[in-house]
C-alpha cells in the first residue's frame, strides 16, 4: 500500500507511485489510461448570504485499473468529490473528463450515457429501491441500455452470483441485512460492466466483519477484473488496504 | 422496462392505500360523470336501431318565417318538406314524420298517455325496425288514410296485455280507431326522430291543414346516397327555399331551414342559432371538448397534488435511477407509465360505476324506454378520458420530479 497526496493545483502526482505498489495483478502504470481526470475543480454552495467553497483547486488522474480511497475528516469534500467524478453533480468550475469524455457541458442525455455505461455507484445508505425485488433492483442500470429482457435477466443474476446473493433474487431488500443489502447494491452497480465504480463509505453502515466482506469483494473485482474503483472511506484500515489514498481538508487535497 | 414499470406502479400504489384510495376516488368519479355523458351523447347521436341510417340522413328539423314585423320558428311544415325536399340530388329517399303528440286513451278504462307519430310510408325504409308482430303501413294504406297503427311492444302490454298478441286488434286513441298492424320494439325517448308509442299515416289527421304548412310539427328525413355531398344537397334546397312564393308575404317572405345532420341541429338549438345556416355541429363538439377538460381539470388538480407528494417521497429512487442512467426524458415516460396506470385502474372503476349509473337510468323509467347502456365505442371514450387525464395530471409531477438533480434527489431533498 502507498499512499499518495497530491497538492492542491498538482496533476498526475500519484501516477508513478501506483505503479510501486504491490497487489496481484495490477496493471503496469505505463499500460494504463486514465479514467478520471479532474482539473482545477471547485465547488461553490451559494444562498443569499452565504458562499460555502466545498472543493477547490482539485486536480487529478485516475488510472485504469486503480483502486483509490479517499479520506479526510467530515465535511472536507470527500462526497462531493465523488459526486462530481459519478456525474451526480456539477462543478462550478474546472474540468472534468470521464474515459476521454469531457463532461463540463454536457447534455442531459450525454451525462445520462455516461453514467450508464461508465460509472457505477455504492452508496453508503445502500439506495435500494424498497418495491423492487433484488433481481429487479439490479437490473435497473440495464433497463436504460438497448437489449432484450432475458440478457438484462441473466447479467442480474451473474452479478448477484458474483456477490454471492443469487439465492436472494426474489427477496425484497428488507429481507435482507444490511451487508447483504449493500451487496446487492455493489451487484447492481457492476451489471452493466462500468469502467469506474465509485464507493461512497460503502462499509460506513456495516459492522466490522461485513465490512470487510464488502471490501473484500471490491478488491477482488479491483484485481481480478481490473475494475477502476473510487472510495470515500472513514476506516483507515479498509483504506490501508487500497493502492491509494488521497487525503482532502477543507475541500482542498493535502499531504 | 416496462414489465419493471409495471410492477413498480402496482406495488407503489399498494404501499399507500389511502392515497390510492383517495386518487382512485376521484378519477372514478371524473370518469364515471364523463362516461355517462358520453352514453347519453352516444345514443342520441350515434346511429342504432331503428335510426341505423343516422349517419347518412340529413334532417329537416327546424324552420323559421320572417316577415317585416314577424317571426316564426318551430318544427318543419309538411309543405316545406313535400314541396321543397323532394327529389333534391344525392337523396335517395325522403321520409316524413310528425313529432310525437300526447294524446289519451281510454282503451283500458282509464285514461293512459301515448305518444302518436304521424308519418308516411318510406318512414319504414329510412328506419330499420324490427317488426315483432306484423309489419309497417305502406303507399296505398298512406293514399287511402287507412287507419292502422304500429305499436310499440310496451304499449302492447299496456293495451292488450303481456302476452297478448296486438296485430288485428283495435283500440281508440285521441277519439280515432285505428287497428294495429305491427309491433315493434321500445325506442327510447332519446332516439327523438323515431320516438313514439304509435305510428300511424299521417293522412289519418283530423285536418288536412298540415299539408299547406311551412312551419309545422313535421320532420323531413332526407336519406342520402353513399356518396352524396350534404354541401351540395343543402345549397340546392337554400336556392329551393329562396324561390318560395309565400302566401301572405306582408306577414312572412323569408324562410330559413337547413337539411342536417341530427348534431349539426342539436348544437343548433343548443347556441339558440335558430335562422341562420352556419355550421355549429363543429362549435358543438368543441364546446364539448372545453367542457371535458374544465370537468376534468379540479380533480385532475387534486391528483396533481397527490401525485408530487407520492413521487417526492421516491426522490430517492429517482437519485438512484439517474445515477444509474436514466434520463430526465426516461424518467417523466416511467412516471406517466404509472400514472397511467392508476388513471386506467381508476377509470375501470369508473367505467364499472357509469354501467350501474346507466342501469339504473334505464330501471327509473326517468327516460322513456331508455336503453342506456355500454358499447365499445362508449368504453373506448372512458379509455380517452382516462389516458387524457392520466397524462394532463401526471405530465407536471414527473416533469418536476425529472428536474431534480441526481445529487439532491439521492439526499432526498424535493424542492
Amino acid at each position: 500500500m502507498t499512499t499518495v497526496t497530491i497538492q492542491a493545483g498538482q496533476t498526475h502526482g500519484a501516477r508513478g507511485a501506483v505503479a510501486d505498489t504491490g497487489g496481484g495483478s495490477r496493471t503496469s502504470a505505463s499500460a494504463r489510461t486514465s479514467i478520471v481526470a479532474l482539473s482545477d475543480v471547485e465547488k461553490v454552495y451559494r444562498t443569499d448570504r452565504i458562499e460555502t467553497v466545498a472543493l477547490s483547486q482539485i486536480s487529478l488522474d485516475v488510472q485504469a485499473g486503480e483502486f483509490v480511497s479517499v479520506m479526510g475528516p467530515s465535511g472536507c469534500g470527500k462526497s462531493t468529490l465523488l459526486n462530481i467524478v459519478g456525474l451526480l453533480d456539477t462543478p462550478s468550475r474546472g474540468r472534468v473528463t470521464i474515459n476521454g469524455t469531457p463532461v463540463t457541458d454536457a447534455s442531459d442525455r450525454v451525462l445520462a450515457r455516461l453514467r450508464n455505461r461508465e460509472v457505477g455507484f455504492v452508496f453508503q445508505t445502500f439506495h435500494l429501491v424498497p418495491d423492487l425485488r433484488v433481481i429487479d433492483n439490479v437490473e435497473i442500470p440495464l433497463l436504460y441500455r438497448s437489449m432484450p429482457g432475458s440478457d438484462r435477466r441473466q447479467a442480474a443474476r451473474d452479478a448477484l452470483e458474483r456477490v454471492g446473493l443469487a439465492a436472494r433474487m426474489h427477496h425484497f431488500p428488507s429481507q435482507l441485512s444490511g451487508g447483504q443489502q449493500q451487496r446487492v447494491a455493489i451487484a447492481r452497480a457492476i451489471v452493466g460492466r462500468p469502467s469506474l465504480l465509485l464507493a461512497d463509505e460503502p462499509t460506513g453502515n456495516l459492522d466490522s466483519q461485513m465490512g470487510d466482506e464488502i471490501m473484500g469483494i471490491l478488491l477482488d473485482l479491483q484485481q481480478r477484473e481490473g475494475t477502476t474503483i473510487v472510495m470515500v472511506t472513514h476506516d483507515q484500515r479498509q483504506a490501508d488496504r487500497t493502492e491509494r489514498i488521497i487525503r482532502l481538508f477543507d475541500g482542498r487535497l493535502v499531504q | 422496462m416496462l414489465r419493471n414499470y409495471l410492477l413498480l406502479a402496482w406495488r407503489v400504489l399498494l404501499r399507500r392505500a389511502f392515497f390510492t384510495a383517495v386518487s382512485l376516488f376521484g378519477i372514478a368519479f371524473t370518469i364515471a360523470m364523463l362516461v355517462l355523458v358520453a352514453a347519453m351523447f352516444d345514443h342520441v347521436l350515434v346511429a342504432g336501431a331503428p335510426e341505423v341510417n343516422q349517419d347518412r340522413t340529413l334532417g329537416l328539423y327546424f324552420a323559421e318565417m320572417e316577415g317585416e314585423t314577424m317571426a316564426r320558428n318551430g318544427f318543419a311544415g309538411y309543405k316545406l318538406v313535400d314541396t321543397y325536399a323532394r327529389n333534391l340530388p344525392g337523396v335517395e329517399r325522403v321520409a316524413l314524420a310528425s313529432a310525437p303528440a300526447r294524446l289519451t286513451t281510454y282503451h283500458t278504462g282509464v285514461p293512459e298517455k301515448l305518444y302518436l307519430k304521424r308519418t308516411d310510408d318510406e318512414f319504414w325504409n329510412v328506419m330499420q325496425f324490427h317488426f315483432v308482430e306484423g309489419g309497417p303501413y305502406g303507399r296505398a294504406d298512406l293514399e287511402r288514410g287507412a287507419f292502422v297503427a304500429v305499436i310499440n311492444a310496451s304499449t302492447r302490454a299496456r293495451l292488450f296485455g303481456a302476452d297478448a298478441t296486438a296485430v288485428g286488434r283495435e283500440f281508440e286513441v285521441d277519439g280515432q280507431r285505428f287497428r294495429v298492424i305491427g309491433v315493434v320494439p321500445d325506442v327510447s325517448f332519446l332516439r327523438v326522430v323515431s320516438f313514439a308509442d304509435v305510428w300511424v299515416p299521417h293522412t289519418t289527421a283530423k285536418s288536412d291543414a298540415y299539408r299547406a304548412q311551412l312551419i309545422g310539427d313535421f320532420m323531413g328525413l332526407l336519406l342520402m346516397a353513399p356518396d352524396a355531398d350534404p354541401r351540395a344537397i343543402q345549397d340546392e334546397f337554400r336556392s329551393r327555399l329562396a324561390r318560395i312564393e309565400f302566401p301572405d308575404p306582408q306577414s312572412f317572405n323569408r324562410i330559413s331551414a337547413v337539411p342536417e345532420s341530427l348534431l349539426q341541429t342539436v348544437a343548433r338549438m343548443l347556441f339558440g342559432a335558430r335562422g341562420t345556416d352556419a355550421d355549429y355541429g363543429n362549435r358543438l363538439l368543441l364546446a364539448l371538448a372545453v367542457a371535458t377538460m374544465l370537468f376534468m381539470a379540479l380533480p385532475a388538480v387534486n391528483l396533481v397534488n397527490l401525485n408530487i407528494s407520492r413521487i417526492m417521497e421516491r426522490a430517492s429512487e429517482v437519485g438512484v435511477r439517474k445515477a444509474f442512467g436514466a434520463s430526465s426524458i426516461t424518467l417523466v415516460g416511467q412516471f406517466l407509465i404509472e400514472n397511467l396506470v392508476l388513471t386506467l385502474v381508476g377509470s375501470a372503476l369508473g367505467v364499472a360505476c357509469a354501467s350501474l349509473g346507466l342501469w339504473l337510468i334505464n330501471r327509473s323509467g326517468v327516460i322513456a324506454y331508455a336503453q342506456l347502456g355500454m358499447n365499445l365505442r362508449v368504453v373506448a371514450w372512458g379509455i380517452a378520458f382516462a389516458v387524457v387525464f392520466g397524462v394532463i395530471s401526471g405530465v407536471y409531477p414527473a416533469w418536476r420530479m425529472s428536474r431534480l438533480r441526481p445529487v439532491d434527489a439521492l439526499k432526498g431533498v424535493s424542492r
